[in-house]
């Protein structure tokens, strides 16, 4: 299946981000809404890897499970990782100027989200979004 | 950098978001239209995201702003064109795009504030 990465270091590769999710999201026969809200969540963990992680990569593939069709996305760095992971949930929180909902947000729009980070390791948050 | 063209009607400025909108673009973006807003007086502005097929907390905040710079120079924005798969997600992720108005379309988008005095 369909599985590629992109860097993710400038302005423009979030770009990029959003339009490879978009074309495997398509792909994966998710309709349009359930597109729109994956590519929405991607775009602010992709931000966040560019922002707080200094920068790193996404990996986006079509999977399947039995019958079910579905898209994950992987943004990984090797930037600070997070130190307090529910208050980085909490929406409205920011450490930089952003409007704090990207990662509660993400997790509100994805059907499956997890975040593994610990200061100093970096940061990988995995999400999926199955077509229904 | 694609700079985003502003278009004056009547008392209004148009702006028309063509497609992804990057840092320096937003800024930019910022700067002429505050430009454009003092040097005509224009009492209303009106944002196009109807290109927008996707609206992340980023171009969000960046819409908050532009509404906040209006204001004080005395005019009203109102955001047209959301597409409705955006207006979902919009919600469902909790940004509220509070203190910006909205409207389905430009023509009601005019209206909207032609309503309010700023066509008068
Ligand atoms: N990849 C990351 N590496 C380090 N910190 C992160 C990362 N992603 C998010 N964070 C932390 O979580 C906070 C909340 O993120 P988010 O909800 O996206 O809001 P915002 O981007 O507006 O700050 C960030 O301000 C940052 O402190
Ligand atoms: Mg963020």
């Amino acid at each position: 299946m369909t599985r590629r990465e992109l860097p993710i270091n400038d302005d423009g590769d979030v770009v990029r981000v959003r339009q490879l999710v978009r074309s495997v999201a398509v792909d994966a026969r998710l309709s349009l809404v359930e597109q729109t809200k994956l590519v929405t969540a991607a775009s602010e963990l992709a931000r966040n890897t560019l922002t707080y992680g200094g920068g790193g990569a996404a990996t986006v593939e079509h999977i399947t499970n039995g019958t079910k069709s579905g898209v994950r996305a992987i943004f990984r760095d090797k930037g600070p990782g997070i130190a307090d992971l529910d208050l980085a949930l909490t929406d409205g929180y920011t450490s930089g100027k952003g409007l704090g909902l990207g990662l509660g947000g993400a997790r509100r729009l994805v059907d499956e989200f997890s975040v593994e980070s610990s200061p100093g390791s970096g940061t990988t948050v995995t999400v999926t979004k199955w077509a229904r | 950098m694609d700079s985003v063209p502003i278009l004056k009607i009547g008392d209004v400025l148009l702006v028309s978001i063509q497609t992804d909108l990057q840092d320096e673009a937003v800024m930019a973006l910022q700067e002429s239209l505050a430009e454009r807003i003092s040097s005509t007086g224009a009492s209303g502005v009106i944002i196009d995201i109807s290109v927008l097929d996707v609206v992340d907390s980023f171009a969000g905040r960046m819409l908050a702003t532009v509404a906040a710079i209006s204001r004080v120079l005395d005019a009203e924005t109102v955001v047209v064109g959301m597409r409705p798969a955006v207006a979902i997600t919009l919600v469902e992720m909790g940004l509220s795009l509070d203190g910006i108005k909205t409207a389905l379309d430009l023509e009601r988008g005019m209206r909207l504030l032609s309503g309010d005095g700023a066509l008068a």
